[in-house]
């Protein structure tokens, strides 16, 4: 993992007290709400319907027990004990006192974290593939890039007033698991013909009320100059973007106003004439930074676990949750363990700061101390020796997070929604509970397989509704709330923008609406089809008819 | 509006100098018209492309920032300082408020449209580094960090 050293260590207690400064000069009134609204928004610090949220950067889903465990003491002592995890690597809390705020920062500063960039129109938390440096399937460990640009776009002085907010997104594998074409950039590392390896550069995704997937505008870019080249693509980008209307400020508008290729050009244009020597880190410094990502000490284990067999003959609800929730590791005789953060009827994302303690035990104790947080709401342990699964599976069924749900019908991602968010139409969170108390058998859950809910609470499209296999969003009419079904949608290598099926539906309706596709889809598969496999077979009147004939 | 302007480091009240003022666009129509012309200002959805002959005999450009969070002008000034050599003033008319003095310096702004000389001495001494490179001075942390690899 990376560690701070004095540089980093006095950027951020240098932004702390900076912002401890801009608190103190609110609450005497020297500013008033409005002005101090950009300040506090370059530092993560919104305000909801109830009160004050602090968004929490985990950049690239990274962390330590230490870390983990500050989390949980600053749930317990500045918020009602708990934090959300959301869908881009951070972690909110709800119920700050803007008082507190800047001892929360301090708190979170003696163990190298902070609300940096987690709002504003600036780049953000980049964010990463939450099996970095474990997945079987990565070409190399993303995460030295990530940091690498978590350095350069920290305080960029350039790019901290963008026609919009800026998402990053870098991934080393073929199976995208950071949603990478649906970013403003997203980049994935792979091998060229000669055996290098560069970046894909993609630009021009995103979700929001006008989706879509990002165009490549380079198949590969030699690693050394990431740095210029993004320079190049943000200064396009601040210069030519629209600032004449907030829904048209993105990225992707201007890439598809312009068409990809001719938007390439401007990008080359202007990196053929930027400083890349002096952006673009020299060897030493890239070493010096993956250096702190080197792969843990593996011991050297079989592949196989007599004891994890013998486990998992005789104990089917421990079989079941081997099957969904761990994952092949790069290293024979280890697993990646998921946490699922979405219990049966549960808040999605949503944890408790003893199950944070016990999350952190955990990795301290069997995973090198390493945690990881999902664009879906979830964590990671990433690195768990296959004799200790049981172990640690019986101690997260003790915490309560066992549930073994990973990319399953109850898998949702939510927003906030109506029950915090001031830009609600509706509530989300309640619909995702009642989905999952609805398809809360387990054994019928995996036998659907595959199958991706998301829920945004209005067109802002935060809980990815675009990008559901079924995705679920928020309307208002007429003051009440009703929510629309979109199909066919997929964040991954194979990333789709969901088609609108029709009308909206009421509350209760959308609950059945769910149950009706599902069994639709049990209907129609055949031999190892995923719910998306089926659809993009069908399309969609066939879902249509069987979502609208009984209603 | 007082003017402060940076100079080795140091911000200090500028007594504003009457200065003939003119706008990109009316100086290229008609340059001999504004022959005693002090001041370019430049608007900040102006193409700097093909800028140099313009400027070149200008100490003064003005960059405009609309609203504080129109942040265009900060690639324009990058742009005259890094790409076009640009040495004169630079200065920050319109949004501009003491929390971006600091982003400003950094990307080659020395004069900004601003009142509070103690505000604006107190911004620019909030960080002590820079990840980064951009139009100052400023040796990017990853330097400090060869610089100190090196020595040891
Ligand atoms: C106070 C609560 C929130 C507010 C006011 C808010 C606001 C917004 C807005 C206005 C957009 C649309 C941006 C655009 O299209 O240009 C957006 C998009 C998005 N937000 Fe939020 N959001 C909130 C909470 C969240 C939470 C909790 C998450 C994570 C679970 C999140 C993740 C995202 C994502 C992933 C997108 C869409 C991706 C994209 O940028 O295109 N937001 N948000
Ligand atoms: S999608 Fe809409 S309702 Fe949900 S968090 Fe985003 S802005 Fe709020």
């Amino acid at each position: 993992m990376y560690r701070y050293d004095e540089f980093d260590a006095t950027m951020v207690a240098e932004r702390a007290a900076q912002f401890r400064g801009q608190v103190a000069r609110r609450l005497s009134g020297e500013l008033s709400e409005d002005e101090f609204k950009p300040l506090r928004l370059m530092n993560g610090l919104y305000l909801q319907l109830h009160a004050y949220m602090l968004r929490v950067a985990i950049p690239y889903g990274t962390f330590s027990s230490r870390q983990m465990r500050r989390l949980a003491h600053a749930a317990r002592k500045y918020d009602k004990g708990y934090g959300h995890f959301t869908t881009r690597q951070n972690i909110q809390y709800n119920w700050p006192a803007l008082v507190d705020v800047p001892d929360l920062l301090d708190d979170l500063a003696e163990v190298e974290m902070h609300a940096i960039q987690t709002s504003g129109n600036c780049i953000r938390n980049v964010t990463s593939d939450q099996y970095a440096g474990a997945a079987a399937d990565e070409v190399e460990d993303p995460r030295p890039w990530c940091e690498i640009i978590r350095q350069w776009s920290t305080f960029h002085p350039e790019f901290s007033f963008l026609p919009r907010k800026f998402k990053i997104a870098v991934t080393a594998s073929d199976n995208d698991r950071a949603a990478v074409r649906v970013h403003d950039i997203g980049l994935r590392l792979h091998k060229n013909e000669a055996g290098e390896t560069g970046f894909e550069v993609i630009v021009g995704g995103g979700l929001g009320r006008t989706p879509y997937v990002g165009h490549t505008i380079r198949d590969f870019l030699p690693k050394e100059h990431l740095l210029s080249y993004l320079e190049a693509v943000l200064r396009v980008y601040n210069l030519e973007g629209r600032r004449d209307n907030m829904y048209k400020a993105r990225i992707k508008i201007l890439v598809n106003a312009e068409g990809a290729d001719h938007f390439r050009e401007m990008v080359e244009e202007e990196w053929a004439q930027v400083n890349q020597p002096g952006i673009d880190l020299p060897r030493e410094e890239v070493d010096r930074i993956h250096d702190y990502f080197e792969a843990p000490a593996f011991e050297t284990l079989p592949a196989n676990s007599t004891t994890l067999e013998e486990r998992r003959a005789t104990n089917r609800e421990f079989a079941r949750w081997l099957r969904v929730n761990t994952v092949a590791h790069k290293a024979p005789g280890y697993a990646i363990v998921n946490i699922s953060l979405k219990p049966i009827g549960g808040i999605p994302g949503d944890i408790s700061d003893t199950q944070m303690e016990a999350v952190a035990d955990l990795a301290e104790q069997f995973s090198f101390d390493e945690i990881r947080a999902t664009h879906e709401q979830n964590l990671v342990l990433p690195h768990i020796r296959k004799d200790d699964l049981y172990g640690v599976w019986a101690a997260l069924k003790a915490a309560g997070l066992a549930t073994a749900n990973i990319g399953l019908v109850s898998d949702i991602i939510a927003c906030p929604g109506l029950d915090y968010c001031t830009l609600a139409n509706t509530r989300s969170i309640p619909i995702a509970q009642r989905i999952s108390e609805r398809l809360a058998d387990l054994d019928e859950q995996e036998a659907l397989g595959e199958l991706k809910v998301k829920i945004s609470g209005c067109i802002n499209a935060c809980g990815h509704h675009h990008v559901g296999h079924i995705g679920i969003l928020g309307v208002d009419k007429k003051g009440e709330e009703f929510y629309q079904v979109t199909l066919g949608g997929s964040a991954a290598e194979d990333a789709s923008i969901g088609e609108i099926v029709g009308r909206g539906l009421s509350s209760g309706d959308v609950v059945d609406a769910v149950e009706k596709l599902v069994e639709f889809y049990k209907k129609e598969r055949k031999d190892g089809e995923r719910f998306l496999d089926v659809y993009r077979r069908l399309g969609a009147d066939p879902f249509k008819e069987a979502l609208y004939e009984a209603a | 509006m007082k003017l402060l302007k940076l100079s080795n480091g140091r911000i200090s009240p500028a007594l504003e100098a009457s200065l003939q003022e003119v706008s990109l666009s009316e100086w290229r129509e008609n340059p001999t018209a504004h022959a005693d012309a002090t001041a370019l200002v430049i608007s900040n959805d102006a193409s700097l492309v093909d800028i140099a002959q313009d400027i070149s005999g200008f100490d003064v450009i003005i960059l405009e920032f609309p609203q504080f969070k129109d942040g265009r002008a900060y690639s324009q000034a990058r742009l005259l300082r890094e790409r076009l050599s640009y040495t004169g003033e630079i200065r920050a008319r319109g949004g501009v408020l003491r929390d971006q003095l600091l982003f400003m310096t950094r990307c080659g702004f020395n004069a900004f449209e601003f009142d509070d000389v103690g505000a604006a001495e107190e911004a620019l001494r909030e960080f002590t580094f820079a990840y980064q490179p951009a139009a100052d001075s400023a040796a990017p942390i990853w330097r400090q960090r060869l610089a100190h690899a090196r020595a040891a």
